[in-house]
C-alpha cells in the first residue's frame, strides 16, 4: 500500500473530486465575493439526487446504464437547491454587511444536511449506492477502481467544457465582466443577476458529479458526507487562488495528492502515539490551509487584488 | 421645439437618509453636448449613475426618447440607447482591450456592425488597435480612458453620458480626449457630460447647469455660464 504510484493515483482521484466541487466555491466567490458554506451540502444533495435517480429506475438496470440518467437526477437535484438558495436566502443579503450572507450559509448547511436526516427515506443511516462490479483496473503500477474511472474521465471534461464556456461564449464573457466589475458589466448591458444564478447552477452541476464520483467509489451517500469534504474542496478553492477556475482544478489535485501522501507515508512516529496514518487523513488539508492563508494568502493561481484601476 | 431626448424633473437620490441630489430638472435635446458643472460632491456623478439606473430615485421622473425610465433596471436602459462611460473609467483590467470594446457591444447581434465599429474605435483612437491583444489593466490612464469611451460609442448609443473624462490626466491628454468629445459633438453625438474642468467643458457644450451640493443653482448655454462672472469666481479660478 505504500508505493508511490499507488499513493499518487490515490491522490488524483481524490483531488479531481475535491477539484469538481472547489469550482462552485470559486465560481461564486469570483462573482459575488461570497464564501457559500452549504455548497458542500449541495454536494450531498446532489448525491441523495442520484440516488433517487437510481432507485425509479426499474431494477436490474445496468450501472452503464443507468449512469446518465443518475448525473441528471444528480445535477437537478443540486441545481435546484442552489439556485433557490441563491434567490431566497443570499440574494435578499446582495448589499448587507459581508457577515450576513456567511452566516445565512452556516444555516443553510444545517437546515440542508438535517432535511435530508428527517425527510430523505431511511437517511439516517448511510444509504448504500450502487457500485460497479468486477475486478479493478492496473493503470502505470496503480490499482484503480472500476467507479474511480468515472472520475478521472468526467473532472477533465468538466473543466474542458467549463474553460471554453467562459473564454469562448457571449455568457462566459458576460460572466468575466460581471467577476472584474459587476456595476460596470450592467452597464455593458450584463444581466448581472442571471450570471449569478448561472455561477450558482455550474458550482450545484459540478458538484451532482462530483457526488456521483463520491457514491460510486465509497458505495453510499449520507447526510453528513458533504461537510468535511466541502470543507477540503474549500481548501482546495484557497490553495488554487479563489476566483480562479483553474486554480480550483490545481488546488484540489495539490491537496488530493499531499492529503494521500502525508496519509501513507507520515506513519506513527516512536514516542508519539496516534500520530499520522489514517487516522490523520483529515488534518493533513487543513494543515495546508494554514500554511497557504500564512505563506500565499492569494493562492497558486491567484492574483493580489489591487489591479482595479 | 421637439421633444427633448433626456427630461429629467425634479429628480431627488439618496444614499439611505443622505439626499445627493434635491430635486433637478434638465432637457437633452438630440444632437446636443449638455454639461453639468460644480464642485466634489455636487451630485453629478449621482445623477449620471441614477440615469443609467444603478441608482433608484427616490422621487422624480426621468423620460428618454418619449418613455420613462425610471424603474427599467440598467441592462435594459443600455438597450434603450443611453450609454455611460462612469467616473474612474472601470475598464475591465483582465480582459484585452478588443475584449472590452466587444463587451460594450454586449446587446448587439449584427457582428459585422460590431467588428466595423471596433475598427472606428480603432481609428478615433489609434494607440487602441495598437494594443488591441493587451490587457487593458496596462494601459496607461488616458488610454483607459480612451477606451472606456470607445467602449461607451460600442453600443452606439443616441445619449452618451461621460463622467469626468478628463479627471487625473496630464494636460496634453486632456486636450486630446476634449478633442476627441469636439469631433463626437462634430459627428452629431448627443452627450451629457459631467467635468471638473469647468473651463473645457463650457466651451464645448450648448447647454450648462452648475450643480451645488444637489440642486441645480444656474443654468445657461455654454458661453453665458462661461462668462458669468459667479462662474468665473467659483470654477474658473479667478478673483
Amino acid at each position: 500500500m505504500h508505493e508511490l504510484p499507488q499513493q499518487l493515483a490515490n491522490g488524483l482521484i481524490l483531488g479531481a473530486m475535491y477539484g469538481l466541487i472547489a469550482i462552485g466555491y470559486t465560481m461564486v466567490y469570483g462573482i459575488v465575493q461570497l464564501i457559500n458554506f452549504a455548497h458542500g451540502e449541495i454536494f450531498m444533495v446532489g448525491g441523495f439526487g442520484a440516488l433517487t435517480a437510481h432507485l425509479i429506475l426499474p431494477a436490474g438496470t445496468g450501472l452503464l446504464l443507468a449512469l446518465p440518467l443518475m448525473i441528471l437526477g444528480g445535477i437537478l437535484a443540486a441545481v435546484a437547491v442552489g439556485v433557490a438558495a441563491e434567490r431566497f436566502a443570499y440574494r435578499p443579503l446582495r448589499n448587507a454587511p459581508r457577515l450576513a450572507p456567511l452566516i445565512t450559509a452556516i444555516g443553510l448547511s444545517i437546515a440542508l444536511q438535517q432535511a435530508i436526516w428527517k425527510w430523505y427515506p431511511d437517511a439516517k443511516k448511510a444509504r448504500v449506492f450502487p457500485q460497479f462490479k468486477g475486478d479493478s483496473i492496473e493503470i502505470l503500477g496503480a490499482t484503480v477502481q472500476r467507479g474511480e474511472i468515472f472520475l478521472l474521465v468526467a473532472a477533465p471534461l468538466c473543466m474542458l467544457a467549463l474553460g471554453l464556456f467562459v473564454a469562448r461564449t457571449r455568457t462566459g464573457r458576460g460572466m468575466q465582466a460581471t467577476a472584474q466589475d459587476p456595476d460596470t458589466a450592467r452597464l455593458m448591458g450584463i444581466n448581472t443577476d442571471r450570471i449569478i444564478v448561472i455561477a450558482f447552477a455550474i458550482g450545484a452541476a459540478f458538484a451532482a458529479i462530483a457526488a456521483v464520483a463520491h457514491g460510486l467509489k465509497y458505495g453510499q451517500v449520507d447526510f453528513r458526507m458533504g461537510f468535511i469534504t466541502g470543507l477540503k474542496a474549500f481548501t482546495a478553492a484557497v490553495l488554487g487562488g479563489i476566483g480562479n477556475i483553474y486554480g480550483a482544478m490545481l488546488g484540489g489535485v495539490v491537496l488530493g495528492v499531499a492529503e494521500a501522501l502525508a496519509t501513507g507515508y507520515i506513519e506513527e512516529i516512536p514516542g508519539m502515539t496516534q500520530f499520522g496514518g489514517g487516522s490523520w487523513k483529515d488534518v493533513w488539508a487543513f494543515v495546508l490551509l494554514i500554511l497557504v492563508l500564512l505563506l500565499r494568502p492569494q493562492g497558486l493561481l491567484g492574483e493580489r487584488v489591487a489591479d482595479r484601476a | 421645439m421637439t421633444t427633448p431626448l433626456l427630461e429629467v424633473e425634479n429628480l431627488h437620490v439618496a444614499y439611505g437618509k443622505i439626499e445627493a441630489v434635491k430635486g433637478i430638472s434638465f432637457t437633452v435635446q438630440a444632437g446636443q453636448v449638455v454639461t453639468l458643472i460644480g464642485t466634489n460632491g455636487a451630485g453629478k456623478t449621482t445623477t449620471l449613475r441614477t440615469l443609467s439606473g444603478l441608482l433608484t430615485p427616490t422621487a422624480g421622473t426621468i423620460r428618454f426618447d418619449g418613455r420613462p425610465l425610471t424603474g427599467v433596471p440598467a441592462h435594459d436602459i443600455v438597450a434603450r440607447g443611453l450609454a455611460h462611460s462612469p467616473e474612474g473609467r472601470h475598464i475591465f483590467p483582465r480582459l484585452t482591450i478588443a475584449e472590452n470594446l466587444q463587451l460594450g457591444a454586449f446587446l448587439r447581434k449584427d457582428t459585422a456592425g460590431i467588428t466595423q465599429d471596433i475598427r472606428r474605435a480603432y481609428d478615433l483612437f489609434p494607440i487602441l488597435g495598437e494594443r488591441a491583444g493587451q490587457k487593458a489593466g496596462t494601459l496607461s490612464g488616458g488610454e483607459q480612458q480612451m477606451l472606456a469611451m470607445g467602449r461607451a460609442l460600442m453600443s452606439r448609443p443616441k445619449l452618451l453620458m461621460l463622467d469626468e473624462p478628463s479627471m487625473g490626466l496630464s494636460p496634453i491628454m486632456m486636450q486630446k480626449i476634449m478633442d476627441t468629445i469636439a469631433e463626437l459633438k462634430a459627428a452629431g453625438t448627443t452627450i451629457l457630460l459631467v467635468e471638473q474642468n469647468a473651463q473645457a467643458a463650457l466651451t464645448l457644450a450648448d447647454q450648462g447647469h452648475v450643480m451645488e451640493i444637489g440642486k441645480i443653482v444656474l443654468s445657461g448655454t455654454g458661453a453665458d455660464l462661461l462668462h458669468d462672472e459667479s462662474v468665473r469666481k467659483a470654477y474658473l479660478g479667478e478673483d
